[in-house]
């Protein structure tokens, strides 16, 4: 599953953390030939014969031409079988999307599109530093609905300074009425560096109550499944079977491939002679990036092989993010010796947490109960101990 | 290298004197006057402190260890040998300068012009005065713009009943009219009362480690003389030693052929722990015993804390260390301890709160370690009544350092605690704000007095662990540092003491249980709920704290569960580092300490064992 980066925003949103770049002007021919030849040489290089999904992020990929989407796609099919009904999302932010640079997109071979609304009050977007206006979000929303019926998502943040549970509320049901059959919503994460975070800090904004931000999610988790959606990731709630389908490649430990500036990857490097899935990295900043890709065809920055200990780690602190958990057949993958019963069916913290009803083990595997998901982080590292000790 | 000869100063031409006074008031500016005035360092302006050898001490500007220098001075043509006792400057010191003390036959009490008489100056004044000494008043720092010496020298007549007149007023840091001092010193104190004669009789009132030589052991000689191959017993430990060494310090050790009556100098005899030259100590000839010099004690601590390493790693280290530092230091006790939370470690007992900090400030600055010092400590007593229990420890009065130690109440007929007298010299401005606070310390006046107009001695009784822990940053603080205070060991009282425990969900942790006043419990247990409720990490059920008294309840604090503790994004990028932290949080799950079922992470007990540095 190819994961395409572009790296470029016009502005930098006051809660982003990111891997993205605020220019003048962007070089789209260059950008676009190094990432075209950094899919080919790392579609070739981990020989994969089929891909499930692509997926566009960033910065803003909106923000790129349709013929730079194309071109990279165009790549991808070269180097490996692009079946056609494979998931192609692309990440667009309301402002630099009129329906007709979404048909572009549409044309280039996108099928899926995850709208940046954040939120549906002006003040809050201002706080946020979007570029857009709520009604401008909506507008967008709807053109894209329009060329991708069924398959659009919108993404809302909660937990914001100063932000009431019932403020929440009615923006909940604000987003009901507009949306699609997939929502993300994400609880705000003041990070370390970020305009927001700062002004937290300094005391010029709350810091947003614990408890409350627990009765946000518990709301909000009730009113979208009353609504007929699944709850089917900490974050992400699909109706009609709207799923996405790369982002579960991430919660399954699935093989990905990052392209383009700070991209993440996990993948096998067969043509080389690796048997052994790897966590990779690009290089962050553009210019580098470039440099590297044309003299080397790809700027991995970093390759590190993960052993089977910290492949497991990874399946289960990401699998059981999922309301579906971590499947017998998809822990056998990585663990063919010891099942899940015999890793966490002994006597020890998974049992316990069991009894305590945040947990369940049995024939289907491992995977937390609707409470437990709330406080997965709770209990991962009882859980990482005792794999690691087995 | 020629020895010196010693013979040529008899007792006549000797004087044996110290210099006592408050904290920064200028003693040591004055030894340093006097040692360049005789000639005994050369006159530069890097003489600052001289005597005060330890980082520690020139940057707390206070004198820990005793020095003494002899200084040779002509007057009218009679070359005299004065022997200078440096003393420690601060209460906490007290038995090390009475010892000190009794080597003189006089002091020089040095008050600062614009200060005048502080807590410290008081207390050394009557210890000087109980011993019997001369006593010069010298007034310093007067040519400081604020210096007024008339008011200092009515409130020296005022409180120590010595006429103005014999005041000299100097200023130690320009050197006017210390050399009138020099002379007043050799007019007013009288040569030491002792005959070359007799056997010997050493007082030893310090000593110090140096790794090749040993023991270097500070005596003043009562009578007879001392040389290289003799042999002597201590009075005390009734070992014996042959003299390897004896010589002056001027400041730095001058080897001579003898030491005789009346000097005062050091002695290396083959001794190898500084536990075997105990202040305050007699040393004779074999086979010759004479009466051991009075006032002779066996340190006994006041304050007490528990020292840990940061990491269990560092122990060994840690060890050595204080090994090291304590060949220095006779005056620390050191017993080794252990805690649940905070691993292997020691209870160290110290003469006072400046001795526990400067001795953790040489930890520091010498030895560079860091530690974990809990909060101080006192010694409690408990005089038992259940016979089980007095067989058990063999006597029928116990003395309790670790709450864990703590007799029930119906196995005690009373409960004791250490007290101190404190006295307290304010500007009168401030009176009521320190008398409450007083009040607050379950402390009972003793004595008011006015010094002069505006200055205000206070004595109060306190039970001494009512103010180990803020009681000087407190009154520094309400008196805009302006009060002064100085304390001195006054014996035990009964006191209604409990032991308060703490409970996680029922169930006790032993290393927060403390020993408490009854009256100070409640207070103290909302406290320490408050301080855990910020402390320990939320789980997934609710926790309930609660400080309690045998059975009764006390104090109560609820920690609520976590409701949401999951990360909102964890795509291709997150997942890196969110795996970092979860590693690194079940790692930390092997450091957690499991009170029931809540985990309380190591971290969180050393934040609230740990001593508030304030200071």
């Amino acid at each position: 599953a190819p994961c395409p980066q572009w790296p470029y925003c016009r502005k930098r949103c006051s809660y982003c953390s990111f891997n993205t770049y605020v220019v003048p002007a962007v070089d789209e021919a260059a950008v676009r030939a190094c990432l075209v030849r950094e899919a080919r040489t790392l579609l070739r290089l981990s020989q994969v014969h089929s891909v499930t999904s692509v997926f566009f992020g960033g910065g803003t990929p909106s923000l790129a031409s349709a013929g730079t989407v194309a071109a990279v796609l165009e790549a991808v099919a070269g180097a490996a079988h692009l079946p056609a009904g494979a998931e192609v999302t692309l990440e667009a932010n309301p402002s630099s999307t009129s329906t007709r640079r979404l048909a572009g997109f549409r044309a280039a071979g996108v099928n899926r599109l995850s709208m940046g609304v954040q939120s549906l009050d002006d003040a809050e977007l201002r706080m946020l530093g979007r570029e857009h206006t709520a009604a401008q979000a909506r507008k967008a929303v709807e053109a894209a609905r329009e060329l991708f019926p069924g398959r659009t998502s919108i993404d809302l943040i909660f937990g914001l300074p100063r932000q009431s549970l019932d403020a929440w509320a009615q923006q909940l049901e604000a987003a009901l009425r507009l949306c699609d059959d997939h929502i993300s919503l994400y609880q705000l994460t003041l990070e370390r560096g970020t305009a927001l975070a700062a002004q937290v800090r300094g005391g010029a904004l709350p810091e947003p109550p614990q408890d409350l931000l627990a009765d946000m999610y518990r709301t909000a988790r009730h009113v979208l499944v009353a609504a007929g959606f699944r709850h089917y990731e900490v974050s992400n709630f699909a109706r009609k079977g709207a799923l996405s389908t790369h982002n579960l490649s991430y919660w399954r430990a699935d093989q990905y491939i990052g392209v383009g500036p700070g991209a993440h990857g996990r993948f096998v490097p067969r043509a080389e002679g690796g048997c052994s899935r790897e966590a990779r990295v690009q290089t962050p900043e553009p210019g580098a990036w470039m440099q590297e890709v044309q003299s080397r065809g790809h700027g991995t920055r970093s390759r590190l092989v993960l052993n089977p200990l910290e492949q497991l780690q990874e399946l289960l602190a990401l699998g059981l993010r999922t309301d579906e958990g971590i499947t017998q057949e998809r822990w056998a993958h990585f663990s063919p010796q010891l099942s899940l019963q015999a890793v966490f069916g002994e006597p020890g913290e998974a049992r316990a947490l069991q009894h305590e009803g945040w947990l369940v083990l049995d024939s289907g595997g491992l995977r937390c109960s609707w409470a437990g998901l709330a406080v997965l982080d709770s209990l991962l590292p009882d859980l990482l101990w005792q794999l690691q000790r087995r | 290298q020629e020895k010196l000869d010693m013979s040529t100063y008899p007792v006549e031409s000797i004087r044996n004197f110290s210099i006592i006074a408050h904290v920064d008031h200028g003693k040591s500016t004055l030894a340093d006057r006097l040692l360049e005035i005789t000639g005994t360092i050369s006159k530069t302006d890097r003489n600052k402190q001289v005597l005060d050898k330890l980082q520690v001490e020139r940057e707390r500007g206070i004198t820990v260890k005793a020095q003494s220098a002899s200084l040779f001075y002509n007057h009218e043509g009679i070359n005299y040998l004065l022997n200078l006792i440096d003393t420690p400057g601060h209460v906490d010191f007290t038995y090390e300068v009475s010892r000190s003390l009794s080597a003189c036959q006089g002091v020089i009490l040095v008050v600062d012009a614009n200060e005048g008489i502080q807590a410290q100056t008081v207390a050394n004044f009557y210890l000087a005065f109980e011993a019997q000494l001369s006593i010069i008043p010298v007034i310093n720092k007067i040519d400081l713009k604020n210096a007024d010496p008339e008011r200092v020298e009515k409130q020296i007549e005022k409180l120590f009943d010595i006429p103005a007149d014999e005041c000299i007023r100097i200023s130690a840091k320009q050197g006017t009219n210390v050399e009138k001092v020099l002379q007043k010193i050799i007019e007013k104190i009288p040569p030491p009362q002792c005959n070359t004669a007799d056997p010997l009789k050493a007082l030893v009132f310090d000593s110090s480690f140096d790794h090749y030589r040993g023991v270097v052991a500070n005596i003043a000689l009562f009578g007879g003389e001392i040389a290289k191959g003799q042999k002597i017993v201590s009075a005390h430990t009734k070992k014996r030693y042959e003299v390897n060494e004896v010589g002056i310090l001027t400041p730095n050790e001058q080897p001579t052929r003898k030491l005789y009556a009346g000097q005062v100098g050091y002695l290396i005899a083959g001794m190898k722990e500084v536990t075997e030259a105990l202040i305050g100590d007699t040393l004779f000839l074999y086979k010759q015993p004479v009466e051991p010099l009075p006032g002779f004690k066996s340190v006994k601590p006041m304050v007490f804390a528990g020292m840990y390493p940061i990491d269990q790693t560092e122990y060994n280290n840690l060890k050595s260390a204080l090994e090291r530092l304590t060949l220095n230091d006779s005056s620390v006790t050191v017993h080794r301890d252990s805690s649940l939370a905070l691993g292997a470690g020691w209870r160290l007992g110290f003469l006072g709160l400046l001795h526990m900090e400067v001795f953790n400030q040489r930890l520091e600055q010498e030895y560079n370690m860091s530690v974990i010092l809990t909060a101080p400590t006192v010694p409690y007593k408990a005089v038992l009544s259940s016979p089980k229990l007095i067989k058990e420890y063999g006597k029928n009065q116990i003395t309790i350092i670790n709450p864990a130690q703590f007799p029930d109440k119906l196995s005690v007929s009373e409960y004791l605690e250490p007290t101190v007298l404190g006295t307290i010299v304010t500007p009168h401005e401030y009176i009521g704000k320190i008398i409450t606070l007083c009040q607050d310390r379950r402390a009972v006046q003793k004595d008011m007095m006015y010094i002069d107009e505006n200055r205000v001695i206070l004595k109060y009784l306190f039970p001494l662990n009512e103010i180990v822990v803020d009681f000087y940053d407190a009154l520094k603080s309400l008196s805009s540092g302006y009060a002064s205070f100085d304390y001195e060991d006054a014996g035990y009282q009964s006191a209604d003491l409990i032991k308060m425990d703490i409970l996680l969900n029922g169930n006790p942790v032993e290393e927060l249980a403390t020993i408490i006043h009854n009256d100070k419990a409640h207070a103290a247990g909302k406290l320490l709920c408050e301080r855990l409720k910020e402390t320990i990490p939320r789980q997934l059920f609710e926790i309930a704290i609660q400080a309690a008294i045998g059975k009764k309840i006390i104090a109560r604090e609820t920690l609520k569960a976590y409701r949401k503790n999951v990360v909102a994004k964890c795509y291709g990028g997150d997942i890196t580092r969110r795996m970092k932290l979860l590693k690194r949080q079940a790692e930390g799950k092997r450091l957690m300490r499991k009170i029931g079922n809540v985990e309380v992470p190591r971290d969180a007990f050393i934040r609230i064992l740990k001593r508030e540095t304030g200071k």
